[in-house]
């Protein structure tokens, strides 16, 4: 049993990341369940498969056989259940009864830490079925409160079910089955929270696991270029001795350059990411955008760095 | 196919899209172009990039409005600027609201100062709020007459505008009046168990909380609405910002059909960050060259080139689909730049921003 926490700048690709990983992972006899908790439908969009639900579901194959099951964890289903099992308050009557008086809301969007008390430890009841869980988690700005239960036990029940469940939870959440992976794209922004991020994680005790940096395109051409541009004359004399129009010179100079900033700025961000002290999977940009098969092909890239081995 | 939208029509001016597609830039940008051409304008970001705010000569920046130096100049146009802090927003908003000395006792309650900073949706709120508090200032002392407005980055687009009906939903309290009187049927079962499940202190503190607020958000909801309200008024315009990616297009034509919905004012849509200006060659013809050019670094740039058309290409069979469900629908194309690390990139940037669609 592992669990495998993905974390990162808004829009980096946790998601998508999440489901690779997942896939890299399946295989016959090894059950993997891949989770998400903010209601975001985000797995479904990505594998293309129906809304999930509360309830498990096969959404895709693994890499290796076997196959990938898909859950959507709601704070508000985790309160009920909670409800049921440490106090023994049953049926959708109690739940429908607590949704009307607001209880649920407020359990689950107001009090400090409950909502994510409740989707961690619904997390963890998972995390105890199966081989292993992949978690869709929320953004970086989120993830030390989200994970850091542990931080809010003081302000729960003391003693009592919930306390003891909430320890356990916590002992799991820092405890080496747990690997929190931050997702990252080379550009400004999502390396400097994923910078922020791993410190903060650092920080809470919390297991680090790789840093992905996701969406890589190939800069083989540009690498070409960084030593020097030809004058546009030259490149004018090449184009029509191509039988092109030579007046394309400035044009595709002008995007020489782009290329060389580019270039520039992901070398500069590619270093600062190898320094953070994390190991580093690369997966490339998919052209054609996401959907299953690119899903596999990613987890494809995971295998082949030795990833999920 | 129009302009999105026309800054001299304008006194408010609302950016939303998806996160990273660049609202904060364009809010900006429009910000620096207006003030060239006159306008004294206030521009509110929400999480600004470091390398806009360096853009703007404003490292430091924050709550308060602080000019832009080296716009605006001999028109009699200026530029200030100021990042959103959603405690100091709310701390604002309970003062102004909460009777004669009572205002501590609801900004020193830990359920306010948690509510304040993380209850879903504040952000959202809280944007809207400073937007209502900027308008009376402008309308008070005439400091401003144009307010261009960033949003924060909820990836759905519904966030933004159900955040307020939200929040008041909460505050005007149902659960408000359950915790107030727990005698009431079931009382005594939700206590028990809320009591249990979050401690008997938070639970203590919720009802200080519900009480001390009782009053403040009498008028929290009202508010709302009335800030809401303005927006349909003329001389108020949203811009929906997106990339040319499936997942950005589709968030903005949820935006696009939400503001549609609630009759509020869309000039139109901006697809930012668009590989522009490769029609001239192929990306087919640009591979052909590269494998006949003796040059390598020539053909390296060909190839260069090829992977940009080939993106454009891809970007706009996305921008068409995107646009021929939706005539009569204003947009624009904007380029990715390698520049908009400076007021000039910025001015560029709203150049393409405000160019006839
Ligand atoms: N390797 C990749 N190649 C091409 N496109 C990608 C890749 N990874 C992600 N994307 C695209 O980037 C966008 C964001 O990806 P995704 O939804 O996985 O990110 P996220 O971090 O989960 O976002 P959010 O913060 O909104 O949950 C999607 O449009 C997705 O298709
Ligand atoms: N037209 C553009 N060309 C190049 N980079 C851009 C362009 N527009 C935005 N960016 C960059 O994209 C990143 C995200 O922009 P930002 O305005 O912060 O997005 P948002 O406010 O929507 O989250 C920033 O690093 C910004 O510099
Ligand atoms: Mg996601
Ligand atoms: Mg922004």
């Amino acid at each position: 049993m592992s669990l495998h926490v993905l974390t990162g700048k808004g829009g980096t690709g946790k998601t998508t990341v999440a489901a690779a990983m997942a896939v890299a992972l399946a295989a016959p006899g090894r059950r993997v369940l891949l989770v998400e908790v903010e209601g975001r439908q985000g797995i479904s969009q990505v594998l293309d498969v129906a809304p999930l639900g509360t309830e498990e579901r096969t959404v895709t194959a693994g890499l290796a056989g076997g196959e990938v099951t898909g859950l959507s964890v709601e704070p508000s289903a985790a309160f009920v259940e909670y409800l049921r099992r440490f106090y023994r308050i049953g049926g959708s009557a109690t739940g429908g009864l607590l949704r009307r008086a607001g209880v649920v809301e407020f359990a689950t969007t107001v009090a400090p830490g409950v909502r994510d008390v409740l989707l961690t430890g619904k997390v963890y009841d998972e995390v105890r079925r199966y081989d292993e869980v992949v978690l869709d988690a929320p953004p970086t700005g989120r993830i030390g409160r989200f994970l850091d239960v542990s931080r809010h036990l003081a302000d729960l029940a003391r003693v009592g079910p919930v306390h003891r469940h909430a320890r356990v939870v916590r002992d799991l959440l820092h405890s080496p089955a747990t690997r929190v992976h931050v997702v990252t794209t080379l550009e400004p922004m999502p390396v400097q929270e994923t910078t922020e991020a791993l410190a903060e994680l650092r920080e809470s005790g919390l297991p680090l696991g790789s840093v992905v940096v996701n969406r890589v395109r190939s800069l083989q051409d540009a690498a070409v270029l960084i030593d020097g541009l030809p004058t546009e004359a030259l490149v004018a004399r090449e184009l029509a001795a191509a039988r092109l129009d030579p007046a394309l010179a400035s044009s595709l100079l002008a995007g020489g350059r782009e290329a060389i900033a580019r270039w520039e700025q992901e070398h500069t961000l590619g270093a600062e990411v190898a320094g953070l002290g994390r190991p580093v999977l690369h997966l490339d940009e998919m052209a054609e955008g996401i959907g299953p098969g690119e899903v596999h092909a990613l987890a494809h890239q995971l295998r082949e760095q030795g990833w999920g081995g | 196919m129009g302009r999105v939208i026309r800054l001299e029509d304008l006194e408010v001016l609302v950016c939303c899209g998806a996160g990273g597609v660049g609202k904060t830039t364009t809010a900006a940008a429009l910000g620096v172009h207006a003030a060239a051409h006159g306008r004294r304008v206030v521009v509110l970001t929400v999480d600004p990039a470091r390398r806009l705010t360096q853009a703007l000569g404003l490292p430091g920046l924050g709550h308060e409005p602080r000019p832009v130096s080296g716009v605006g100049g001999a028109g009699g146009g200026s530029l200030d600027a100021s990042v959103l802090d959603m405690r100091q927003t709310f701390d604002d908003v309970v003062r102004a609201h909460a009777p004669e000395g009572t205002a501590h006792r609801v900004l020193d309650n830990p359920v306010y100062q948690t509510l304040s900073t993380s209850f879903a949706g504040t952000q959202e709120y809280m944007a809207m709020e400073r937007l209502g508090q900027l308008r009376d200032e402008a309308a008070a002392t005439g400091r401003w007459d144009l307010i261009i407005v960033d949003t924060p980055p909820s990836r759905t687009a519904l966030d933004f505008l159900d955040a307020p009906r939200r929040l008041g939903a909460f505050l005007d309290g149902r659960l408000a009046r359950t915790l107030a009187r727990p005698a009431r049927m079931g009382g005594s079962v939700l206590e028990a168990t809320l009591g249990r499940l979050v401690g008997r202190g938070l639970l203590a503190d919720v009802r200080a909380f519900v009480s001390a607020t009782d009053t403040v958000f009498v008028g929290f909801r009202d508010r709302a609405e009335a800030t809401a309200g303005r927006l349909r008024q003329p001389g108020t315009a949203f811009l929906v910002v997106a990339t040319p990616e499936r997942d950005a297009l589709r968030e903005a034509s949820y935006f696009v059909q939400r503001l549609h919905e609630d009759a509020l004012p869309l000039g139109g849509v901006v697809v930012n960050r668009v590989v522009l200006g490769t029609g001239e060659l192929s990306a087919g013809r640009a591979e052909a060259a590269a494998e006949q050019v003796s040059d390598p670094v020539v053909a390296a740039l060909l190839r260069v080139h090829a992977d940009r058309a080939d993106t454009a290409r891809r970007q706009q069979r996305l921008v068409r689909a995107f646009r021929s469900g939706r005539p009569g629908l204003a947009s624009v194309q904007v380029a990715e730049r390698p520049d908009v690390v400076d007021l000039p990139g910025l001015a560029g940037l709203a150049e393409d921003v405000l160019a006839p669609g």
